[in-house]
Formats: structure tokens, sequence, C-alpha cells
């Protein structure tokens, strides 16, 4: 009786990518704290930083997920995580051509789409990491 | 660590460009009541830009009994235009503006918006042109005068013509022939010149002589600057030639592009930019009598009482007084020129204003890119608007010109800028041949010369 061990290839976050990955969150977040001191004060230059910060957040989203595509490519079992984090790039890019709109015209969807795509930021960062919790902890 | 969100985000705009071609429906937005539709915007702004190409041997496109020629060609960005009392055409050339790109997405309108325009660097300074034989050939091209700041609005007043640049109002002494200016000009008064999202000042001057009026433009669509930045922005000044002071004769009127005293009445009239995008039906560029103290909406409100909800806080009293412009031009169609035209036009074009119309950016399908003629009766509008010069644009998006500022010389000519070709037009009745001297019922008795009316050449 012969035993087959199979062995499956672990996913470990990537430096580069974690560094990227960490981007995300604080650069949507800012975009939504922006989006809010705009939506309470009407100072226009909330919302030039709202547009900038998102800028931000999706080069750094566009890198994580290219990061997170080809670890999928090269068989990590990280799938749940790259399909959250392109939810937040779809949704990252609407909010962006959104915060196109000239002055008022952004509210309130701008606030809207802010806090679901911060939201969605936060769930994809913990998947990213998740990984390393698994290395150290054994457990998710 | 900019260039790469520049790059990405201008290719995934185009991609969502191309996603987004659907056609505006046309409404009926010609004269005082046009049809207005409910703001609207689509994830992207509809941007259909002009594709620059050569005349070639082609030349617009005018009514039966005129004729057309380019006059002056090289011209480093022709805007408005001045018939001078001898016949010849001063002409103020030069590109403005130093607005900063604010967000993303004015550093990428901007590139694509430029790839319609003229290549050619501002020329900041007067042509004189000169047709001195009376063969409709303006054998002269003499550079009138130099290092101006993006000179716009012209008026003659007397021996003293006065031209708005971009940030200040400045005097020369003109003597009749005169092809060179005699020397530098002195500053009347500075003009509102921070950002300059609107750079252009238009210029007038009242019948009487006493007080220029200068159109100024507000520094951003519908306030996405702040609206501490239009502090005394999206005003008719009224300046008085002497001392130079001066008090705001109209408000709230977006971008007064062009300015015409009424030739009899002494009434200002303006054309005037309205703002974008909430709709390629929206809101309609205007023609309209400036009455003093008149509050025009902007940014609160548009064609009179009509809320703009992208302005906050917003402001009910004033837009209660927001008054209702006379004529509706059509939306996005970019006037930029306005004249009136006198009986040695000819033909169906002898009471009324010519409009130069720039031509649309944030259209499909694109409008303007053409010269209408808005008649009149007992002074007002009076009936639809009718093509005068066209052909600007082709149906397959070529386009070989742009028209902005108009003049109508007192023997008939009607003089068009062109500032893609950097070329001028004059497009005069084959019917009646000019006669050397004014026609007697052409102009009024002696009023100043503006870029509208042009006083009669005195002999």
């Amino acid at each position: 009786m012969s035993t087959t061990a199979v062995v499956t290839r672990h996913w470990v976050i990537h430096p580069f990518h974690a560094a990227v990955l960490g981007g995300v969150l604080p650069l949507f977040l800012g975009a939504l704290l922006a989006d809010y001191a705009y939506w309470n004060t009407y100072e226009i230059q909330w919302s030039n930083f709202a547009s900038w910060l998102l800028v931000g957040a999706m080069v750094m989203t566009t890198l994580a997920l290219v990061c997170g595509l080809v670890g999928l490519v090269r068989g990590s079992r990280n799938g749940f995580y790259v399909i959250v984090l392109a939810v937040t790039w779809i949704v990252g890019f609407i909010n962006s051509l959104h915060h196109a709109r000239d002055a008022w015209a952004i509210m309130p969807a701008a606030l809207l789409w802010s806090v679901i795509v911060t939201v969605l930021a936060l769930i994809a960062t913990w998947l990213g990491f998740a990984s390393v919790r698994v290395r150290v902890g054994g457990v998710l | 660590m900019n260039r790469a969100p520049k790059v990405v985000a201008l290719s995934v705009l185009t991609v969502a460009l191309a996603a987004c071609s659907g056609k505006a429906p046309e409404l009926q937005q010609l004269g005082a009541n046009p049809e207005l539709p409910k703001p609207h915007r689509g994830v992207m702004p509809d941007m259909t830009i002009a594709q620059p190409t050569a005349w070639g041997d082609t030349v617009p496109t005018v009514p039966a009994g005129f004729k057309v020629s380019a006059i002056a060609t090289d011209l480093a960005i022709p805007r408005q235009t001045l018939v001078l009392p001898n016949g010849d055409i001063l002409v103020a050339e030069g590109r403005g503006g130093s607005a900063p790109n604010l967000k993303p997405k004015d550093v990428i309108a901007g590139k694509i918006k430029a790839k319609g325009n003229t290549q050619v660097k501002s020329g900041n300074r007067l042509t004189l042109l000169r047709d001195a034989d009376g063969d409709g050939v303006y054998e002269l091209k003499t550079v009138f005068a130099d290092k101006l700041n993006a000179p716009y609005g012209l008026a003659l007043v007397g021996n003293a013509l006065y031209v708005a640049n971009q940030d200040a109002l400045v005097r020369f002494d003109y003597a009749e022939g005169q092809t060179k200016a005699s020397g530098a000009p002195t500053k009347v008064t500075d003009l509102p010149s921070a950002i300059n999202h609107h750079w252009t000042k238009s210029l007038a001057a009242s019948a009487d002589g006493s007080h220029l009026y200068v159109g100024i433009g507000s520094n951003s669509n519908i306030t996405e600057r702040g609206m501490a930045a239009e502090i005394d922005r999206a005003q008719v000044w009224e300046i008085d030639a002497q001392t130079g002071a001066h008090r705001t004769y109209a408000s709230g009127i977006r971008n007064p592009t062009a300015l015409a005293v009424q030739p009899g009445t002494g009434t200002l009239w303006a054309v005037v930019n309205e703002r974008d995008e909430i709709g390629p039906n929206l809101v309609p560029d205007y023609l309209t009598s400036v009455r003093d103290g008149g509050f025009y909406g902007w940014p609160y409100s548009y064609w009179g009482k009509h809320v703009d909800r992208r302005v906050m806080p917003q402001n009910p009293e004033k837009v209660a007084s927001a008054l209702t412009p006379d004529f509706a031009l059509g939306s996005h169609v970019a006037a930029l020129g306005v004249a009136f035209a006198n009986p040695a036009v000819g033909g169906n074009f002898t009471d009324g204003v010519f409009v130069g119309q720039h031509g649309s950016w944030n259209r499909n399908p694109p409008v303007g890119y053409k010269v209408v003629f808005v008649p009149f009766r007992d002074g007002k509008p009076a009936g639809d608007a009718i093509d005068f010069a066209t052909g600007f644009r082709g149906d397959d998006g070529k386009t070989r010109g742009r028209p902005v500022g108009v003049s109508v010389d007192p023997r008939g000519a009607v003089i068009v800028a062109d500032d893609l070709a950097n070329t001028i037009w004059r497009i005069t009745p084959t019917a009646v041949p000019a006669t050397p001297a004014a026609p007697p019922s052409a102009t009024p008795a002696t009023p100043p010369a503006t870029p509208s009316t042009p006083s009669a050449p005195t002999p």
C-alpha cells in the first residue's frame, strides 16, 4: 500500500505585492475622507484632493491586481482575493470618472461610491494579507 | 510618479470615449424660447473633437449673391477684427489663459481639446491689413503693434485705439493711415486676470465714446475652482475712458465673448457662452441685450431661473433676480463673435447681427463651426437665425476652420477671423459692387468704431 502526498502550493504574498496592496486602503480611505470634508464644507479643494487620491489608489490597485493575476496564473490559491480586488478596481474606476464632474455634480454619489470602494479595499486587503496570517499562526 | 497615472487614465479614457457614441436628440434651441431638456450627464462627457485639415482650394460656403476670399493667411491665431475708418482692418492675435490643471480630468481633457485647435504660437500682436486700391486684395499685411498679452477686444474712439489684453485694457494713439503704432500703449486699467480660465476680454465702446464695456468670462465651467476665484468674473464692466474707473454693468453673464453696441439705439449686446456638462442640449449659448445692473444667472441658474444644482451653496435670491436672455443660439455652438449688419451688406442681411460660432467640442453631433445671421426687426431679434458662412467642418469630421470674431465693413463686407486656419475671410456682396464712398444710410452719424459698428470713412 502506497500513499500519495498531494502537494498544494500555498500562496505567500510577494513583498512588492504587499507594498502596493498596502497603499490601496489608505488612498481610498483618504478619498472618502476628502469627499466627506467637501460634503460638509462645500470647499472645492477637498474635491480636488479626492480626485487625486483616487488616481493614486487606482495605480496601487492596478499594480496589486496585476501581481494577483500573475500569482493566479502561477497556481496560487488566491482566486477570491483577486476577484474582490478586481471588483475594487471596477468600482474605483467608476468613482474616478464620477469625480471628474464639476463642483457639486459629484454629490451625493461620490460619497457613496467612496464608501463602497473603501469597504471593498478593506476586504481585499484583508484577504490579501490573510496569506501572511496563515504562515504565522497556521489558522486563517 | 506623475506620468504613469496620466498614461493609464488616458488609455482608459480613450476606450470609454469610444463606448459612448450616442447621438444627441435635436431640439429646437434657437430663438426666445428654446426647448430645455432635463440636465443629465453620462459616465463620460461627449467629446467630439475637430480634426484639423487644410482649406486647400476650398473656401467657406456663402449665400448666393456673395463671394468669399481669404484676405490674410499665416496669422498667429486671429481672434477679433476691427475695421478702421479708412478701411484698414486690424486683427488681434493670440492665445491666453494660464489656468492650472486642478483635477486629473483637466490634464486629460486639455490634451484632447488641444487636438482640435491650431498648434501655432500665440501672436500677442495686432496685424494691420490694407487694400489701398480697393480691389478686394489686401496687399499690405504688417504688424501694427506687438508684445501684447493675448489681445482680444478692439475698439476705436476718435483717435484712441483701445485693446483689451487678457490682463489689462490699454490705449494706443491712432492717426488715420497709420500702419504701425507710434509707441507702447498706455494702460487704462487692469482687468481681472488671475487664473483666467476664460481669458478673452471682449470690448465695445459706448455710443458716445465716453465708456468702454469689457466682457470678463467666468473662472470655471460651474464654480469648480471655488467661489473665491469668481470675484469680478462673469461680468461686463463699464469703464470710464478718461479715468479708467470701472463699475459692474452686468453680472452672472458666464462668458461674454463678444460685445457690440447697436447702431441707433446705443444698446449693448453680447454673445455669451453658457455652461457645459449637463447634456448635449444644455445650456444654449445666447445673444442678448445687456441690461444695466442685470444678473444673468451664472452660476446659480441658467436661461433665467433654471437652477443649476451643481452650485453649492445655492442662492435662491439671486436665482429669483435672474434675467432670461433674448435669443438662444443653440447649446455648445461657442459663439465668439458678434457684429451688427448694415444696409450695404444687402440681401437678407441688412438688419440683424452676424454671429461667429467656433463650434462644439463636447457634443455629438457637433454644432457651430459657422457664421449665422440673426435678423432683427424694430431693434430686436425677429425670426430664425440663418446660415451665412458654412463649410468650416465637413460631415466627415475634417475641420478646415473655426470662426471667431466677425466685423462688418461700412461698405458691406463681412470680415471673419478663423483661428484654426489662421486666416481672415472677407465676404462681399457680388450684386452691388462696393463703392469707394460709404453708403449714406449705412451707418449712424458719428459712432465710435467698434468691431460691430465701425464708423464711416471720413472724407
